[in-house]
């Protein structure tokens, strides 16, 4: 057993309010610069819809993500975007790249036109200008711009999980009555089998041993791109000015000095948690050499119990400190993923094994009996699963590499706690009620009271538990945080200036 | 006296800056090592462009450089006039590639404005110089043909010379002019390497065909050992 350690994450979504105010944190720190406008280290989409870059989760596309060979006996992951010879030939001028078109032209506006226009009969308006040549351009798409199912007949329809969805299953997400949908929000998941660094040909991704955060090594970066194209989530950015890319860092300056990602900090509706996960790399291939459907359960499998002493002892034989393995078992992570196996992992099947997890959200699913607001909380909270067809599959395609039943395991769960709940604090629902919707659900009363308490009422230093570190570099003394913004912030302080 | 300085001088200190430079600007700003790829801007002609250019201009340099230090290996080649006139065809067919993407890439810098924005003095200046350097290189190919014979008498023992610290100019001053500007700006793309994106050639990633796919760092150990 080879114990390793994973500052890992959790997103409930049912809290997620669409805000997008983790998306501004991120963006107000890190990539406020030129040639990174166009990045969203972290974004929000809705579901369904094509989310950001457009169509990211189409792989027949993007080629993004690893393949298992169709040979059960003898088993092989290969990155889906190519060989490594294959590289060599791809390095100048990469197939599966996206461009500009598939995110979006990042735009400012001619500002100086309201002050500085000629005395006229018109009011003098400030035009969009591009912020690459600065060309006056017709603002056509952006990082959320199909918020909120905003044009979903264009958008939404796009979606390509709905592509092996029958034109019934089509026709119900989008009549208005039953109209689904909720907000996704996305960070880089730090994978412990990450494609992008598999792909990059000059080694310059790396995976943090301490705490897994992975990252891209700036002064390593070539420019070469296949990052971009291998990441099946498209959260590696290629930055057009620097020629460097980019991703997601996880804040880990503010992990090193003990606070929480800034997209974390910020969430309003708090719906981020953080915290290790201690897990067995020996396991990694044979993980991931498995059908589809059996996919999140192996990953499950790694993960391993930080109260178990075998754990604790072989953990402390990999060389994991105690802070760490204490941070561990106080970790909400390992509770939602392990222990009540109500979070899933996006897109397992994308074998990059990703380290965030989602809860599903529960409202499309309660949604669907059609008839809101009139339930009888004990009987059609679980008959609404059943008539919830649609958004099940939705999201067991999105979660759970296609397997419904843990999708439904886990609303099960949540479900029995509000039902519970509502005997305790509403009271129009008998105790008895409870403790069958409980029994259905296969979970005690404390489980129920712990999901409770974690879900809605639990205070920063329980939703994040950052563990003890100590500091990369040396960086932040004596430095002023408004020239340090302007700067590349990962620990250099040269700017990031585009080579001659 | 301005021979000496043509093909001693400026070849060795051309060398030198090159190298010198480019160990110097690793060492100091690693940061700037990049191909500075647009195709993020720009996709189609990019394809076109930078496949040809890469793919003609790779195997052309390497022949030349087996010219150079492989004297022998082209002697066998050249021994029947079939594997000749196939050597000269394929540094023809090589060339005319090479010369159309660099023609692609200068085209698209000029045309497409995102890309001309992005376009340093520095990038131009070697685009041109490079499309130049393959267009006489050609011109010597279609003029004076059958160059992978005179080649050999002419450029492989001055370069041998220089090599060999005991410089002989004489074997290409007789030369037309055609043949002495492609061989200097040869020798000046090469001291302009550490002073443009050229240096993205002295790390090419040839590591990854054998390195591990996934890369993992401990960082505490490392800076504590
Ligand atoms: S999600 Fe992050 S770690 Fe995983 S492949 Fe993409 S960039 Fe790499
Ligand atoms: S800040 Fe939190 S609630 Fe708002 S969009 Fe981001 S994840 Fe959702």
């Amino acid at each position: 057993m080879k114990v390793r350690s994973q500052v890992s994450m959790v997103f409930h979504l049912d809290k997620c309010i669409g805000c997008h105010t983790c998306s501004i944190a991120c963006k107000n720190i890190w990539t406020d610069r030129e040639g990174a406008e166009y990045m969203w280290w972290n974004n929000v989409e809705t579901k369904p819809g094509v989310g950001f870059p457009t169509q990211w989760e189409d792989q027949e596309k993007y080629h993004g993500g690893w393949e298992l060979n169709d040979k059960p006996k003898n088993p092989e992951l290969k990155l889906k975007l190519q060989n490594r010879l294959q590289t060599f030939g791809n390095l100048f001028s990469n197939p599966a790249m996206p461009t500009m078109d598939d995110y979006y032209e990042p735009w400012t506006y001619k500002y100086g036109d309201l002050f500085n226009s000629p005395l006229g009969d018109d009011q003098p308006t400030a035009r969009p200008i591009s912020r690459i040549d600065g060309k006056p351009i017709d603002i056509e798409a952006g990082p959320n711009w199909d918020d909120d199912l905003g044009g979903s007949n264009i958008y939404a329809v796009n979606d390509p999980l709905l592509a092996t969805m029958s034109a019934e299953e089509k026709q119900r997400l989008f009549s208005i009555e039953q109209l689904f949908y909720f907000y996704m929000p996305r960070i880089c998941n730090h994978c412990l089998n990450a494609a992008c660094g598999a792909a990059c040909p000059s080694g310059a991704i790396y995976k943090r041993a301490e705490d897994g955060v992975v990252l891209i090594n700036q002064d390593k970066c070539r420019g070469w791109r296949m990052c971009v194209s291998a990441c099946p989530y498209k959260k590696t950015y290629y930055n057009w000015s620097t020629g460097k890319s980019e991703k997601c860092i996880l804040c880990y300056p503010r992990l090193e000095s003990g606070q929480a990602p800034a997209c974390f900090h910020s969430c309003v509706g708090r719906i981020r948690y953080l915290g290790v996960l201690l897990y067995d790399a020996d396991q990694i291939e044979d993980a991931l050499k498995v059908p589809d459907e059996q996919l999140v359960e192996r990953q499950r499998e790694m993960i391993l119990d930080p109260h178990d002493p075998k754990v604790v002892a072989a953990a402390k034989e990999s060389g994991i400190p105690d802070g760490v393995i204490t941070a561990a078992q106080n970790s909400p992570v390992y509770r939602y993923v392990k222990e009540w196996e109500l979070a899933l992992p996006l897109h397992p099947e994308y074998r990059t094994l990703p380290m965030l997890f989602y809860v599903p959200p529960l409202l499309p699913v309660l949604n669907a009996t059609g008839a809101n607001g009139t339930q009888r909380v004990e009987t059609d909270l679980f008959s609404s699963l059943e008539n919830a067809r649609v958004p099940v599959r939705y999201m067991s395609r999105t979660l759970a590499a296609g397997k419904d039943e843990l999708v439904i395991k886990s609303y099960q769960k949540m479900i029995a706690v509000r039902i519970y709940k509502r005997a305790e604090t509403v009271g129009d629902v008998t105790k008895e009620e409870a403790d069958a919707a409980l029994a259905k659900a296969g979970m005690t009363a404390e489980e129920a009271e712990a999901i409770y308490h974690l879900t809605s009422l639990p205070n920063y230093g329980e939703r994040f538990v950052v563990p003890p570190y100590s500091r990369e570099g040396d960086i932040e003394e004596v430095y002023d945080p408004q020239q340090r913004k302007a700067e590349m912030g990962f620990g250099k302080r040269q700017g990031p200036q585009r080579g001659l | 006296m301005l021979e000496i300085m043509l093909f001693v001088v400026f070849p060795y200190v051309a060398l030198a800056i090159g190298i010198v430079g480019t160990i110097y600007r690793y060492l100091t700003n690693q940061y700037s090592f990049t191909s500075l790829s647009s195709q993020f801007l720009e996709n189609d002609l990019q394809f076109w462009g930078s496949t040809l250019w890469h793919y003609g201009i790779l195997p052309t340099t390497f022949i030349h450089l087996g010219g150079f230090f492989l004297p022998k290996l082209m002697f066998i080649m050249h021994s029947t006039p079939e594997t000749l006139y196939l050597a000269e065809l394929a540094g023809k067919v090589l060339g005319i590639m090479a010369l159309v993407g660099a023609g692609i890439m200068l085209y698209r810098r000029l045309t497409v404005s995102k890309i001309r924005e992005i376009t340093t003095p520095v990038d131009w200046i070697i685009l041109s110089l490079l499309f130049g350097q393959v267009f006489f290189g050609l011109v010597l190919a279609f003029v004076y043909r059958w160059g992978a014979t005179w080649f050999l008498h002419t450029a492989t023992p001055w370069i041998d010379s220089l090599a060999t610290f005991q410089p002989a100019p004489q074997y290409v001053t007789a030369l037309p002019l055609a043949h002495k500007v492609h061989f200097l700006t040869g020798f000046l793309l090469f001291a302009l390497m550490p002073f443009s994106r050229l240096v993205h050639i002295a790390t090419f990633p040839l590591s990854y065909l054998w390195r591990r796919f996934q890369l993992v760092i401990w960082t505490r150990r490392k800076a504590s050992s």
